[in-house]
Formats: structure tokens, sequence, C-alpha cells
């Protein structure tokens, strides 16, 4: 067997988390500086994957499997987010017309 | 610098312009178009990391499953051309210094903390399918069974909540 390339050698563990905190960042303001809620499913994803990628890498730092299962879990849960929170964006859009999230004030009276 | 290190940074270039773009492009098509592309690159870095199973459940579920549910749901809402208006010129600087504020905060302690536990220098493969599989159905048995349970209810609450109720008055 082939000896495995060894990233975490030549790439600094710090490297990941500064690239998981921007992506993460980048998220955060998307969420607060779009106003489609569309969009804004994108950038939690965004959030999301960045958690994703530092699991990934501290799994392969610490050598254990069990931060992939994790990733795997929260791929898992993020596909059933997203459907059920597309499918209320639809139910929303039918009714109102839009998916505006400062058009969704019904409950602000 | 070694081909590791370039194949790191072109990746993590893209990542970050392609998410940027993703924010910043009014067209919520170009959006899910340059989020394909930053899943990609994500994908890229889960194969420097020597986890090819997630790589390739990455790219199934992300770039396939996500990104259609995404589009489908654009076109079927009609949001193909530009009508999303701007938040007012405040709330978005508002958000923009929120934003600066919380990338510093968290570049800052990333770069102050120590390193408690040292590198694993273990050679043995963890991230292939035969590897993950044990540890899954091992110790992680009864979640994956509620995952499981989980999917199917989200599948159930999607076809009621997009079912139109023709028998409202009934």
């Amino acid at each position: 067997m082939t000896p495995m390339l060894a990233i975490l050698d030549v790439v600094s563990i710090k490297y990941y988390l500064i690239l998981s905190a921007f992506l993460f960042t980048i998220g955060v303001f998307g969420v607060l500086f779009r106003r489609n809620a569309i969009t804004i499913f994108m950038c939690v994803e965004l959030m999301l994957n960045s958690v994703n990628l530092l699991l990934v890498a501290f799994s392969t730092y610490h050598h254990d499997a069990s931060g992939q299962v994790f990733v795997f879990f929260v791929m898992a849960v993020a596909a059933a987010e997203v459907a059920v929170g597309l499918a209320i964006l639809v139910t929303i859009f039918r009714n109102i017309h839009s998916v505006d999230i400062d058009d969704l004030k019904a409950l602000k009276n | 610098m070694s081909l590791v290190e370039i194949t790191f940074l072109i990746l993590s270039v893209i990542a970050i312009g392609s998410a940027l773009m993703t924010v910043l492009s009014k067209n919520p098509i170009h959006s899910a178009i340059y989020l394909l592309i930053c899943f990609s690159s994500i994908a890229g870095h889960y194969l420097l990391l020597n986890a090819q199973f997630l790589f390739i459940v990455h790219i199934i579920v992300y770039s396939g499953a996500i990104m259609v549910l995404f589009l489908t749901t654009l076109m079927l809402l009609n949001l193909n051309e530009e009508t999303e208006q701007h938040k007012p010129a405040m709330a978005r600087l508002g958000a923009l210094v929120a934003a600066i504020i919380l990338g510093l905060v968290l570049v800052a302690a990333v770069s102050k903390t120590a390193t408690l536990m040292p590198m694993n220098n273990n050679t043995v493969d963890i991230g292939s399918i035969k590897a993950l599989g044990k540890v899954l159905m091992d110790e992680y048995f009864y979640p994956f069974e509620f995952i499981s349970i989980l999917l199917l209810s989200a599948m159930v609450g999607v076809v009621l909540l997009t079912k139109k109720e023709k028998t409202a008055v009934a």
C-alpha cells in the first residue's frame, strides 16, 4: 500500500482554521446582506460547509474517523433542512407571491 | 512551495472567491452556480485531506441533490430576473461591519490559539469507505438509523407542505 499523502505536514492546521473562519464569515455576511430567502438558504449551506471542512481537517489531524462520521450526519441533516425549507418557501410564495424576507411580516402584525 | 501547498492555495482562493460571488451577485441563479463552484473546491479540500468517502458523498449530496433543489425552486418561482430589491444602505453597511468584526474576532482567536494536542502521525487509512463504514456501524449505529427516520419524516413533511389544499371548504 502506498503511503497516504500527509497534507497537514505541509499545510498547517491553522490555515484550515483561517479558511473556515473566512467561509463562515462570508456566510454570515450573506445572511445579513441579502433579502432573497433562497440566497439566504445558500449562505446557511455555506456556513454548514465551512464547519464540515474544519471537522474533516481535525479528523485528519487527530487521525480519528468520528469527525468524518459527524460530517456525514451534518450532510444528511442539511439535505433534510434544505428540502423542508424550500418547501416552506414554495408555500409562502404561493400565498404572498414573494420570497423577500422583508415582506414576511404577517406575524409582526 | 510544493505542489500540495499550491493546490491548497488555489482551492482556497477559488472557495473564498466563489463564496463572495455567491453573496454579491444579483441574479439568484448566478449565486447558485457560484455556490456550486464553492462546493466543488471544498470537495477538492476533502480529497487533499484523504477523506475519499466524504469527497464522493459531498459531490453527490451537494453538487447533485441540493443544487438541483435550489435551481428547481428558483425556476419554479421564476426568480431568474433580477427582481430583488436591495436592503436599505444602512442595513447593508451594518451587515458589512458586523461580518468584518466577526471575521476579525474569529481570525484573531484562531491565530492566538496554542496547539494543545500534537498531530497524530498514524498513516492508517481512515477516510475510505471500508474504514468509515466500520466506525459508522460499530459506534454510530443508532444515530445512523435515526438519520433514516429524519429523512423519511422530512420527505413526508415536504409532500404535505407543498400539497395544494383542495378540500379546504369541505
